[in-house]
């Protein structure tokens, strides 16, 4: 198995070699993976953080040139520890496929004159799937020296992240062998789906999910966990994004929310520091306010729903300058002081 | 800020006959479509309205509690301006279900609805959702067009699939018809046509390799569901090729136009800007960008920077309660002050990486939408109310 030599620390996760990182659209999920590979990193690991669908999330993420068909470096982490970046291609991976099992050569060349390639990657069903979990597998389970092999190999990546397909998808994605089964119910197509899932339902894997404090993000969290527990897919933590700081104390929201904060007051309050006490901006501050209050009772309920899901949760605050690659490493930080990496 | 997108205008144009709304997942695409949808109705218009894959609670304020394939009225709407609303959910396999029965002979398509690789494209192939929803759009325009003097619907607003790639909804007809006219397709369905291998030695040396490497890596059994397959459906390609370049002219049509939806973040925009350069170039009607979630501050005649300053200065003040209140309220707006800069200068951004495009910001709402309450609210501010 894994050597854990460099872990000095313990984490939520030890013993996980792959990390698949879901949520609903525009949760962050893709800024999350590539936090949490940086933080698998930091020790000196190798960590590849490998992207499905072609959105070239990574690069834009890690501020390099667009990823091609090879693992490329595209972050340091600290003493010496490195992260590559990978977008899978369904067509390469299937090419490179047929040539490691079958020694195609030249009929690969056929295959895709005969637009057999594009059929199988785009057209026909769950194959495409196989195909970019297929790849994901071959490189956690990749020796970094090719010439050593077996069990007691060192592995080529000490752990590996996937910026996986969005919450409405992820299940049918990592479920691959269930959708090939009815298709191929002998055949190399299915002895690889079934390796892959052996490997997505170890415990060497964990699903995490990405979500904010609102409704309909929590409410896919919850039922993606649901749908992954069904299919005995090992859940991961749950990272809630973007969570605002509190800067109201409980008894001003409170106030805010019953519209009991004195206009008066404040009114003098401000003219004392020399801000124009207008009534649109005294006003604009109570609604302001109003506002927060209900957006926070609002992030409280959907705070007890993940809390009641019981599983291990990180917060990462919301970066008012958005995020940038320096974003990226406070992210990361934020999971290891967490415990996630 | 550039040219302002007119929805009013739009909507209340006859001309404009199917609204697509497409953008990134999770920036509020299904939420402008039945906005948009309810607007139009109460201005008059006899809309429906397809929606792929709503959250629960969206659709069930659109009264969309049974999946049927079919589209229902909304009930609770302001129909005083003589309007109406339907509501349709897509189920996917039903829709590939009825193509497949109105296309072929009752036994031919009892085979193909019983055969396992048919089972498994209707039901779960990355793309079918995206074929279907066109499939579906083309059905509604058909259905709305039967009776021209009296037609059921005047305007269909179209929500488009959450794809990979929101390209995927353009390229599905395009993917499809290449896939039909293909080699590939010939040599899946000659065997079984032909009755046997005999027929396949005219074809060219290729095929045998072709063929002999799809035995071994999809198996025997698998090829053979796919030949019966593209066998069975090989009747009814032609009608599919032609009913997919006909939505797709319908899509590239004056009455049709796009409206492209995205949130102020980086990512959403830069998927925006894609979908708005291939709109471009496949000279497909663009109304213009929704930007929602558009957080806005209700003091905006004091900057971040001067609330801040003025908490501080009220923080060196001997603490009272009164103030402590105040500066709270002060740092609260400076924080919401600057992600309403930061996403005004993201659309500023977007604005001017593409000249000429009409825009609309709705801003965000402190809760979620999911009432008609709601969605009349969001249809007010995409009209700049």
């Amino acid at each position: 198995m894994a050597p854990d030599a460099g872990s000095a620390r313990d984490t939520d996760w030890d013993g996980v070699r792959l990390h698949i990182v879901t949520g609903k659209g525009g949760t962050g999920k893709t800024t999350v993976a590539a936090a949490l590979a940086l933080a698998l990193a930091a020790e000196g690991r190798r960590v590849l953080l490998a992207e499905v669908e072609g959105r070239q999330g990574i690069s834009q993420t890690f501020d390099v040139t667009p990823l091609g068909l090879t693992e490329v470096r595209v972050a340091h982490a600290a003493n010496g520890g490195e992260v590559f970046g990978l977008s899978v291609d369904a067509k390469a991976a299937l090419l490179e496929y047929l040539q490691m099992y079958y020694k195609l050569g030249r009929a690969g060349g056929v295959l895709e004159k005969f637009g057999a390639i594009d059929f199988a990657t785009t057209i026909a069903p769950g194959v495409r799937d196989v195909l970019l979990t297929g790849k994901v597998y071959e490189a956690v389970r990749r020796p970094r020296d090719h010439r050593a092999k077996g069990p007691g190999a060192a592995p080529a990546y000490d752990a590996v992240v996937v910026d996986a397909p969005p919450t409405g998808r992820v299940v049918r994605f990592l479920n691959v062998n269930h959708e090939v089964a009815d298709l191929a119910r002998v055949g190399p197509i299915r002895s690889q789906a079934n390796s892959i899932t052996a490997m997505l339902k170890s415990p060497q894997t964990a699903v995490h999910l990405v979500t904010l404090l609102e409704e309909m993000p929590v409410q896919e969290t919850v039922d993606t966990i649901a749908e992954l527990r069904a299919v005995g897919m090992p859940i991961g933590g749950v990272v809630v994004n973007q969570v605002r700081e509190e800067i109201l104390t409980l008894d001003v929201l409170e106030a805010a929310a019953r519209n009991a904060i004195s206009r008066e007051d404040v009114a003098a309050d401000l003219k004392r520091v020399h801000v124009r006490a207008t009534d649109a901006i005294v006003d604009g501050l109570l609604s302001e306010a109003r506002d927060h209050a209900e957006r926070v009772t609002l992030e409280r309920t959907e705070a007890e729903v993940i809390a009641g899901l019981g599983r291990p949760t990180y917060r990462l605050p919301s970066l008012p300058e958005g995020v940038d690659a320096n974003g990226i490493r406070e992210m990361a930080e934020t999971l290891m002081t967490q415990g996630m990496a | 800020m550039g040219r302002v997108l007119d929805i009013d205008a739009l909507i209340g144009d006859p001309q404009t006959r199917i609204i697509v709304c497409c953008g990134a997942g999770g920036v509020g695409k299904t939420t402008t479509a039945a906005a948009l949808g309810l607007r139009a109705a109460e201005s008059g218009r006899r809309v429906v309205v397809l929606t792929i894959d709503p959250a629960r609670r969206l659709a069930q304020s659109l009264g969309l509690t049974t999946l049927d394939n079919t589209p229902r009225p909304v009930a609770d709407i302001d129909d005083t301006s003589g309007g109406s609303l339907d509501a349709m959910m897509l189920d996917m396999k039903r829709t590939f279900d009825e193509v497949v029965e109105a296309h072929s002979t009752p036994v031919k398509a009892e085979q193909i609805l019983a055969n396992p690789f048919y089972q498994a494209v209707s039901s779960s192939f990355a793309g079918t959702q995206e074929y279907m929803a066109m499939e579906k759009l083309g059905q509604l325009r058909l259905e709305a067009d039967r009776d021209p003097d009296n037609p059921r619907w005047d305007l269909i607003v179209v929500d488009t699939p959450p794809s990979r790639s929101a390209l995927d909804f353009l390229d599905a007809p395009k993917r499809l018809g290449s896939f039909l006219d293909g080699r590939f397709i010939r040599l899946l369905a000659a065997p079984a046509k032909a009755g046997g291998r005999a027929y396949l030695k005219v074809f060219s040396a290729g095929v045998n390799i072709v063929t002999k490497t799809l035995t071994k890596v999809l198996g025997g059994q698998m090829l053979s569901d796919v030949q019966t397959f593209v066998a069975a459906l090989d009747t009814m390609f032609g009608g599919f090729r032609k009913r997919a370049d006909h939505t797709f002219a319908l899509l590239s049509d004056r009455t049709t136009t796009f409206i492209v939806v995205a949130a102020p973040e980086r990512d959403a925009l830069r998927e925006a800007s894609y979908f708005v350069d291939r709109l471009d170039e496949e000279e497909m009607p663009l109304a213009g960008l929704v930007i929602n979630r558009m957080y806005r501050v209700s003091a905006p005649g004091l900057s971040a920077a001067r609330a801040l300053g003025a908490a501080e200065e009220l923080g060196d003040e001997e603490s009272g309660s009164s103030s402590d209140v105040t500066q709270g309220l002060l740092r609260m707006h400076a924080i919401q002050a600057e992600i309403a800069d930061r996403h005004e200068s993201l659309a500023k951004r977007f604005v001017a990486g593409h000249p000429g495009i009409p825009m609309v910001e709705v801003p965000a709402a402190s809760g979620d939408i999911h009432d008609l309450v709601g969605l009349r609210a969001v249809g007010g501010a995409l009209a700049g109310h």
